[in-house]
């Protein structure tokens, strides 16, 4: 009497268990790829978008642009929503990997600053290729440790006081951008090549060494072992306010490089819908605030959830005022010819100062 | 007679084809159809993904001998390689011939045990855990002025010593593998008719154990040698400013800028140096040997 029952009851854990999987299956997924710890991978925007929505989430991250076209490119229909600098935007759509959005779907989209929905780097023949999402500077930071008072100059990096306590990003076009600027030159219009690698030439010796992950630049302060650096204006905000260290962001009178991160559904995805769905959540001001509050975050594109910060929130008064809006160049697209000259000379750079 | 010998080495072939097979196939598949594909990215001017126009070409080898900077940077990972391969020798060796003559039983198996342990855990957390222990105020800085009576600063991170250290600490047990087999082989009665015959403990050394060493020597060396001149993540994460070797470049070509058939033909150039280095090294350590 005993046994059928037993089986009865194993049986009907079985089905049940199978069932459960196939909903957990029919649930369908989300693969985004992204930078990692940049806002759509923080576990509480994941939870409550998975509750909204009944989509499940899964992340993958890049460390270089290069690396999250490669990843696109060799893997066509592993992802659903992919994070794109919007001067990489025209290079993914050329190679054919993402595809028009129907922006309709998108109830956000409409409080999208204008200048950013209507960037020529975003709509190709009338149709959008990816969704504004925040905005930035690869401005200079500061270990707070080393400074009385902020510098307000490029120049400070070359100061001898700071040599061998100077960190910058190994990328070639950041490097050459930030070389152009500091010779006081428009950083998408390079006229002289000769200025920009002379003036990193005499700051290779400063360096001590290259970042290409925000953790890299945290524990370089946390351990205090640089003074200064170049440091993209959401990171600086990040390791203040998650990660408490003794960073501040310094906008240099010379000028900052701007950039603008937009999101793009790749071609081939498997589930256009909920891509939407997770667009639409990123750019939604109730996801803004919680994440500039809770982690640290770079501007929202999204003038509603921008107003939504206090009055004296620093992405609202610095990153929003006019004095600042004039000194910045936002990136341009980049040419593969430019790109391989730009890594040329930083390569040839970094071999020189063996 | 010709047909006999054909239908004998027929009937050698045969029986041994279901053992081979499985082995060849593997090799096939696994090993030499990526690398041929390799080659032939190599000679293509872009690669043929998302309808992109490509032909032939051999500017990618060409782009190696026109611009001084890659040979620099070859010039100096082949240094390197010596470099490390040198220190794994001074390292390895003395440890080798102390667990192959001088250990017996429990002490060798807990000596051997710490010689292969690094092999556990995983490379990127041993070159991670240097990196704390090489920084200014990090374990060696702190340690070191805890007991010294003055004062020292030692900052080794993102120096060419930091690769060195990182990269010897990650071979060294294939020098210490290598030549523990052939010191074990070598008959201890040689050793002692050496030395009844009036050698020095130095003349047996010359002249009996090192000679008789020199295989386990040379394959621990080309072992290291060749891994270490293509090395990228030791040089990448220690070296700091000064960690761009032939490896970074050949890594930045695949990862950072998606030119593959140039990253290709960087690295079959590298591979044709090293063959060549150890062709023409060949009939010297075999003397040697």
């Amino acid at each position: 009497m005993r046994m059928p029952r037993l089986t009865a009851f194993l049986a009907a854990t079985a089905v049940f268990v199978s069932a459960f999987t196939l909903a957990a299956q029919a649930a369908e997924e989300v693969h985004v790829l992204n930078w990692k710890g940049y806002g759509a991978d923080e576990p509480w925007a994941v939870a409550n978008f998975e509750k909204a929505t009944g989509f499940k989430v899964v992340n993958d991250f890049f460390n270089s642009e290069q690396e999250m076209l490669t990843k696109i490119r060799t893997n066509p229909g592993l992802y659903d929503v992919v994070m794109i600098n919007a001067a990489f935007n025209d290079q993914a759509m050329a190679g054919k990997l993402i595809q028009p959005i129907d922006t309709s779907k998108l109830s956000n989209y409409a409080d999208i600053a204008k200048d950013k929905a209507s960037s020529p780097m975003l709509n190709h023949d009338g149709k959008v290729y990816g969704v504004p999402w925040v905005w930035g500077l690869t401005a200079l930071a500061i270990n707070d440790k080393s400074f009385d008072k902020p510098p307000t100059s490029i120049a400070e990096m070359w100061d001898p006081a700071h040599k061998g306590r100077v960190i910058i990003r190994d990328d070639a076009v950041e490097a050459v951008q930030f070389g152009a600027l500091a010779s006081g030159q428009n950083i998408n219009d390079i006229k002289d090549m000769d200025a920009v690698k002379a003036k990193l030439t005499s700051l290779m010796p400063q360096i001590k060494t290259f970042w290409s992950s925000e953790n890299d630049w945290n524990q370089m302060v946390a351990s205090n072992q640089i003074d200064i650096g170049t440091y993209w204006s959401g990171s600086a905000d990040r390791a203040k306010t998650h990660f408490k260290l003794p960073v501040s962001l310094v906008i240099p009178q010379e000028g900052s490089v701007a950039w603008l991160d937009a999101f793009s559904i790749p071609v081939g995805s498997k589930n256009v819908a909920g891509a939407e769905a997770f667009i639409n959540y990123m750019i939604d001001p109730k996801f803004y605030v919680e994440w500039v509050t809770k982690v640290g975050a770079p501007v929202s594109a999204n003038t509603k959830a921008v107003d939504a910060l206090p009055e004296d929130a620093f992405n609202r008064k610095v990153m929003g005022s006019p004095d600042v809006a004039k000194r910045i160049q936002f990136q341009a697209p980049i040419t593969d010819e430019q790109r391989e000259k730009y890594l040329a000379l930083w390569q040839e750079l970094k071999v020189n100062v063996k | 007679m010709a047909d006999l010998l054909a239908i004998g080495s027929r009937r050698g072939l045969r029986p041994a084809l279901p053992l081979l097979l499985p082995a060849y196939l593997w090799l096939t598949v696994a090993i030499f159809l990526p690398l041929s594909a390799m080659v032939f990215f190599s000679f293509m001017t872009d690669l043929p993904l998302a309808g992109k126009e490509w032909s032939f070409t051999l500017g990618n080898y060409a782009a190696f001998f026109s611009q001084s900077l890659y040979s620099t940077l070859l010039f100096a990972s082949l240094r390197l390689g010596l470099e490390v391969t040198l220190w794994c020798i001074v390292i390895g060796y003395p440890a080798a011939y102390v667990l192959a003559k001088v250990l017996k039983g429990r002490s060798r198996e807990a000596i051997f045990l710490l010689v292969i342990l690094p092999f556990w855990s995983n490379g990127l957390v041993r070159i991670f855990s240097w990196a704390m222990v090489l920084r200014e105020g990090g374990i060696l800085d702190t340690a070191l002025n805890a007991v010294l009576p003055f004062k020292i600063n030692i900052d080794l991170m993102y120096s060419y010593p930091a690769v060195i250290i990182g990269l010897v600490h990650s071979y060294v047990p294939y020098m210490v593998l290598t030549c523990y087999l052939t010191l074990q082989a070598i008959d201890d009665s040689l050793i002692e008719a050496g030395r009844s015959l009036g050698a020095s403990r130095r003349q047996v050394l010359w002249r009996v154990i090192i000679p008789l060493s020199m295989p386990g020597l040379i394959a621990g060396s080309a072992l290291i040698f060749v891994p270490v001149v293509g090395s990228f993540m030791e040089p990448r994460i220690l070296g700091g400013r000064t960690g761009t070797f032939y490896g970074t470049v050949i890594e930045d070509q695949f990862v950072a800028v998606f030119n593959w058939p140039l990253g290709a033909a960087l690295s079959f150039i590298l591979l044709a140096v090293v063959l060549i280095i150890l062709a023409l090294a060949a009939p010297v350590l075999r003397r040697a040997a």
